[in-house]
């Protein structure tokens, strides 16, 4: 736990350590730089600079591509000045200590780049590094390239930008807190408006020739006033109001709450009706998209966070969702079905068929893995996962199931009053947003019952939980079918809006991305799980569906991987934490913080009168 | 108490990779009896209790509950024949509330499942009430410590003796008939220990549970136990009252030791 | 409370009956397989194998056809063993599945794949300067994947240390991710491929008509078992190692640096499996980014197979995978009628996991784990 050192109270704390200007740790300083250094490097290898260079953010100003590699000495530059501040720890004052260190960090980093551009400009690696490239050389030196005297004016550009951002970033510890906000609120905002263009023109076209430039991008004017007007709001205590209904609502728990809860949910649900309607196919696509995810996630979050069963293989249960919808709805579904007669149906009866099936595959799968250590059961899961993609995939079964060809014509799901299909993402939207609700009020419901409690129970202490009478094996069974019924919702949604099912949908990548969107939104929380689906199918986008940052294609799975290794360390509750979740994440800490508080029981030999008996005992 | 044996423990052996836990324990329990189990560190007694619990499969012998033996069965079908148990370190569902870890012990007496949760029904709310009243009762036996706004606290935040008395709530919650307690009062001091003596007995004046007790406090095992079963390396050592007991030379060579010849 | 003790207990319920015919069908239809196999290697036309193979003769495989399966199998499974020897150190010691640990083999058989184009144009990569360049390339690739187990240790799992265990198994799942796609970006997508090796690697040699190459990955294979074999049981390092593998918190109370201690870890189960990168290349001459991803998971299969922190099982998992994964298409499902069997191939490693889950989860030799992680 650290203490946000402009806030001291000074009764409690230690006095502030002042230090001089160059009292730095020097190995931290340094190692950091190191690793900015790397990291610019690495962005640059990887292509970024070039791949993205195209998507202007401020015409003509800032393109993506330069994004790419700015924002690191800022975010590493105030990383450096992060101190951990014990519980009656001295801290150290903040000041000009802090700004050299991001200085230096950012000038390391800065060298790095440089020395790399140099290499770049001697020296042929293209044959492993398919990105050391002249483009490469052309955007790092602020495209001329052709003189080395743009060289040498690209390093020392780039060596002056890095060091003043590294301090910049440093800089955000030193300033007062609203200042700090308002910057930070300035630049997101700006950065916002800019790399969200084409959801933002979407929604508010009467934007789009006002504020962005013809080619793409914000008008620099635009940019400026938009900055000076987040700064402003945000200095005038926006931030605080925010904060101020946030903290009221949730020190609500009296009756009128439900009434907060539901209007809430009303307001929400009716700007999910109505959006669709205004903004243009993409956007629609779009909600689709995080919709069938979501319903996936909601599932895997009853497993994975309500029971704690890591099924690593649940892409599984999407593909029997799929492929039994596709079977039972498709005329071009495998010969062998026509051979046993199997009737073609409408959709919905087809969805009432594949859950059942999505049940028992559940049980099938679910039966061995039950018993097993909680890593052997990921591997396995994994494994069943695989097992069910081959077979799908395989020559053997090509007469049910069209191997590598798939089952294509799957008919729109036909409901009378309206057809949902692939060509009309709003409609499949609000097959998803009824999906979505019932899910979710499955997923609240039982988490809320006897069953959550038990799950719970497990998750904390099996054995134990086992000694209190808990069937262990038959309710983490129950969790893995609820999944499993879960997800063949989202399979049977998806064949109706693709159009076809496909082997090479269901690779293990899904369920590695819908376990990113739990753990990231937050696991066992289903806010947390609309939030990381949001977030991360919305901006990063699917496994093959690209998302509002369409040019971020290729590198949205290194994010995603980036993004689970940095939950996991610094905040594995998720982004909307289950109050009980960071409890049992951080116990320690939790621990710490109600002693400090006084929370703390403690023996109490001087209360009145403990009879022991049933009827003393009303309190 | 109608004095049938309720609990029948035959031969019952266990060994570890070439160490004997239990050999050929015999032991029985009466019902409305309160039990006393001693013996030195190592004695057996905690594997004892995992037998019975289920935890454990023994390698041989047998064990009879009201009639039926339990032999192999998973601890959830032990408790929901009626023997619940306590932890010789304390092991509560830490990030569950108060009220939670004892409603969870309520599982194997209440039924109902997915339809009734998902649908609310008067059977789901009815359930669920007598679940969380059943609780406030079973908590309130230990006065006023572990009710009211405590209801809602993660257990972690409990004081050591109330997370010991929490645990005893929460086997109580199962509605044994049969109640195993593993050094119900170690770690208290003398005043809380007294109290929590009472409280056993009238677990089985009140409540009508049978008790098997494993204890190191001699005071603890004296005021409260009917009778008193001494083991030593998995073996019977003596059996009896209380004053028979820790009076038998066997007993007290196995705590203390021979003593040492008298040097003329 | 171990999976051991428990199924004595178990029996009773319906889960247990349903994983109890699940046994019985499978052990069935593995023993119906190979007597159909048997059967139709001896007559190929007798009326079940015509029953399978709709209505025609089946095929015989030929003895040299078996044999080779054989060699495959095994030099494949050696491999396996290899990087199956990381996974189980790594979950004897800390006791949770180093999910990345297959992208450190791919690591391996990358820089395998760039020291050898360099080389290869420098034309060192036949004739006398071949056997040079192999240990070169060999040592590059063993030191590139020690450094990258080595750095994901500290950055991504040192500080999980004491975490409930699924965390680092989440954690190495993200780096097992984030490895693969930094190899992407800098690489590119493609499959990469080794230059033409020279001619005595890809004759076959001797009587058994083994390829030069597989003769390399039993001997490569071989030298790296034995060597460390001799660092466990015979150095102070490996002394240390079994020490902190067995209890941690003793060990350091014995004088143990138990954090160095893991690293080392780490870095020799990162070793082995570079080794075995750089064979793989040597193999199958081409190496892709997704090239780590199923035989990381076979190998974790493989070490199960073995017994879980046991070293010697871990390699002889790896052999019985390998050898399984080879025959298993052709002798076992083939005679059983089931049709493009060299498909299903990846799909024999999962089914064996889940075999040997069911019925011996100990393993074959069994496992050997931290006291911390015993029940």
């Amino acid at each position: 736990m650290s203490i946000d050192t402009n806030t001291t109270d000074t009764d409690t704390t230690p006095e502030l350590i002042s230090k001089g200007a160059f009292d730095l740790d020097w190995r931290k300083v340094i190692n950091t730089g190191l690793i900015l250094a790397l990291g610019l490097c690495f962005i640059s290898l990887a292509g970024m600079p070039i791949g993205l260079n195209g998507r202007k953010l401020i015409e003509p100003v800032l393109s993506l591509g330069y994004l790419s590699l700015l924002w690191l000495p800022l975010v590493i530059g105030w990383s450096v000045g992060n101190e951990k501040v014990l519980e009656g720890m001295a801290a150290t004052k903040r000041g000009a200590r802090d700004i050299v260190a991001g200085g230096v960090v950012g000038l390391i980093g800065g060298l790095g780049l440089a020395l790399l551009i140099i290499l770049v400009n001697n020296f042929d690696l293209r044959d492993p590094l398919v990105n050391w490239s002249p483009q490469l050389l052309s955007v790092l030196e602020f495209d001329a390239g052709e003189t080395t005297g743009r060289t040498g004016f690209g390093i020392v550009l780039w060596l002056i930008m890095s060091t003043v951002l590294g301090a910049f970033g440093a800089s955000l510890h030193v300033m007062p807190k609203n200042l700090r906000k308002a910057i930070i609120a300035a630049i997101l905002t700006v950065v916002g408006f800019a790399v969200f263009e084409t959801f933002v023109v979407d929604v508010f076209d009467f934007l789009d020739d006002l504020i962005y430039a013809k080619k793409g991008g914000l008008k620099v004017v635009a940019a400026i006033i938009i900055a000076v007007i987040a700064f402003a709001a945000s200095f005038a205590g926006g931030g605080r109001q925010i904060g101020a209904y946030k903290q009221a609502y949730q020190a609500n728990t009296g009756p009128s709450k439900r009434t907060q809860t539901t209007t809430l949910i009303l307001v929400s649900l009716a700007l999910l009706i109505i959006i669709p309607m205004v903004t243009g196919k993409i956007t629609q696509e779009l909600f689709a998209n995080i919709g069938i995810f979501l319903l996936l996630a909601l599932g895997l979050n009853i497993v994975v966070g309500l029971a704690g069963i890591l099924d690593l293989g649940y892409v599984a249960f999407f593909a029997v969702g799929g492929y039994t919808t596709a079977v039972l709805t498709s005329p071009n579904r495998g010969p062998d079905w026509d051979g046993i007669g199997a009737p073609l149906m409408p959709w919905w009866a087809a969805l009432l068929v594949t859950v059942v099936v999505a049940a028992l595959v559940g049980l099938f799968i679910g039966a061995p893995v039950i018993r097993m250590r909680g890593d052997y059961l990921a591997i396995v899961t994994l494994g069943f996962g695989e097992i069910i993609r081959i077979l799908f995939l395989s020559d053997w079964l090509n007469g049910w199931f069209n191997g590598a060809q798939g089952i294509t014509n799957v008919p729109a799901a036909d409901f009378g009053f309206a057809q949902v299909k692939g060509t009309d993402p709003r409609s499949v939207f609000y097959l998803v947003l009824v999906f979505a609700a019932i899910s979710i009020y499955v997923s609240w419901r039982l988490e809320r019952s006897r069953l959550g409690r038990a799950w719970m129970a497990i998750r904390e202490d099996e054995s134990v939980a086992e000694a209190m009478g808990i069937n262990t094996v038959n309710m983490k069974l129950m969790a893995f079918v609820v999944g499993a019924v879960l997800a063949s919702f989202s399979g049977a949604i998806f064949a109706a809006k693709v159009g076809s099912i496909f082997p090479t949908s269901f690779l293990i990548l899904v369920s590695i991305i819908i376990l990113v969107v739990v753990i990231v939104g937050g696991m066992g929380n289903i806010m947390g799980v609309i939030v990381g689906a949001v977030v991360l199918i919305g901006v990063l986008g699917g496994p093959k569906q690209p998302g509002l940052l369409a040019e971020f294609s290729e590198y949205k799975l290194l994010i995603y991987g980036a993004l689970l290794i940095w939950m996991m360390l610094q905040r594995p509750e998720g982004l909307v934490p289950n109050a009980r979740r960071s409890r049992e994440l951080h116990q320690d800490e939790f621990l710490q913080d109600a002693w400090l508080k006084g929370e703390v029981d403690t023996d109490d030999d001087d209360l009145p009168d403990v009879t022991g008996s049933i009827e003393g005992a009303q309190a | 108490m109608s004095g049938e044996r309720i609990l029948d423990i035959q031969n019952l052996s266990v060994t570890f990779g070439g160490l004997h836990a239990l050999k050929d324990l015999n032991f029985h329990v009466d019902e409305g009896e309160i039990v006393g189990v001693i013996g030195p560190n190592g004695a057996g007694k905690t594997t004892f209790f995992n037998m019975i619990s289920g935890m454990v499969t023994p390698s041989s012998g047998d064990i009879i509950f009201e009639g039926e033996s339990i032999l192999g069965m998973d601890p959830n079908q032990v408790t929901q024949r009626g023997i619940s148990r306590t932890f010789q370190n304390v092991r509560l569902f830490a990030n569950m509330t108060i009220a939670e870890n004892v409603m969870v012990a309520q599982h194997c007496r209440t039924k109902q499942g997915v339809f009734g949760s998902l649908f609310n029904t008067a059977g789901f709310r009815k359930e669920e009430k007598e679940i969380r009243e059943h609780a406030e009762k079973v908590l309130g036996f230990f006065g006023t410590r572990l009710v009211g706004y405590r209801l809602e606290q993660p257990a972690s935040v409990l004081s050591y003796a109330n997370r010991r008395r929490l645990e005893i709530a929460r086997a109580m919650a199962t509605k044994p008939r049969l109640l195993l307690l593993d050094e119900p009062v170690a770690g208290m001091n003398p005043k809380e220990s007294a109290e929590l003596t009472d409280l056993i007995g009238k677990l089985r004046s009140e409540w009508g549970f049978t008790i098997v007790m494993i204890e190191h406090d001699m005071n603890v095992v004296r005021d409260v136990s009917d009778r008193v079963v001494c083991l030593d390396h998995g073996e019977t050592l003596a059996q009896g009252s209380f004053e028979e007991v820790s009076s038998d030379p066997d007993v007290i060579e196995a705590y203390l030791g021979r003593p040492l010849e008298k040097k003329v | 409370m171990t999976t051991a003790m428990r199924a004595k207990g178990a029996g009773r319920t319906n889960v247990d009956r349903f994983l109890t015919l699940i046994r019985v069908v499978l052990i069935g239809l593995i023993v119906i397989g190979l007597v159909a196999f048997i059967a139709q290697q001896i007559a190929p036309d007798n009326p079940f194998a015509k029953w399978t193979h709709e209505g025609e003769a089946a095929n015989r495989l030929t003895f040299s056809q078996f044999r080779g399966l054989v060699v495959t199998g095994v030099s494949q499974g050696a491999m396996y063993g290899l990087i199956a020897l990381g996974y189980s150190m790594v979950y004897g010691v800390l006791g949770f599945i180093n999910f990345a640990h297959g992208e450190v083999f791919m690591v391996g058989a990358f820089t395998g794949f760039i020291m050898s184009n360099k080389l290869d144009e420098a034309g060192w990569w036949e004739g006398g300067a071949f056997i040079p360049a192999v240990l070169l390339t060999v040592i590059m690739c063993t030191l590139v994947a020690t450094a990258t187990a080595v750095i994901m240790e500290r950055v991504a799992y040192r500080p999980l240390r004491g975490s409930p265990r699924l965390i680092p198994l989440i954690t190495s799942i993200g780096v097992s991710f984030f490895i693969q796609n930094v190899v992407i970006l800098l690489f590119g997508p493609g499959a990469k491929s080794y230059p033409q090796p020279p001619q005595w690697l890809k004759d076959k040699h001797t009587f058994l008509e083994i390829e030069g190459s597989k003769i390399v990955v039993f001997v490569v294979a071989a030298i790296s078992m034995a060597g460390l074999w001799y660092l466990v049981e015979r150095t102070k390092t490996g002394k240390a190692m079994r020490a902190v593998a067995e209890d941690k918190e003793i060990a350091s109370l014995m004088g143990i640096n138990v954090n160095r201690t893991i690293v080392t870890t780490f870095a020799v189960g990162g070793a082995m499996a570079g080794i075995a990168g750089i064979l793989w290349g040597l193999v199958f001459k081409s190496v892709i980014a997704t090239t780590g991803f199923l035989p990381g998971i076979k190998a974790f299969t493989a070490a199960v197979v073995g017994g879980v922190g046991n070293l010697g099982g871990a390699m002889a998992g790896g052999l019985s995978l390998g050898s399984a994964e080879a025959l298993a298409p052709l002798t076992l499902l083939e005679p059983l009628g089931v049709s493009g069997v060299s498909q299903l191939r990846d799909a024999v490693a999962f089914v064996l996991l889940i075999l040997v889950l069911l019925i011996k989860p100990t393993g074959l030799f069994g496992e050997r784990l931290s006291s911390d992680d015993r029940a």
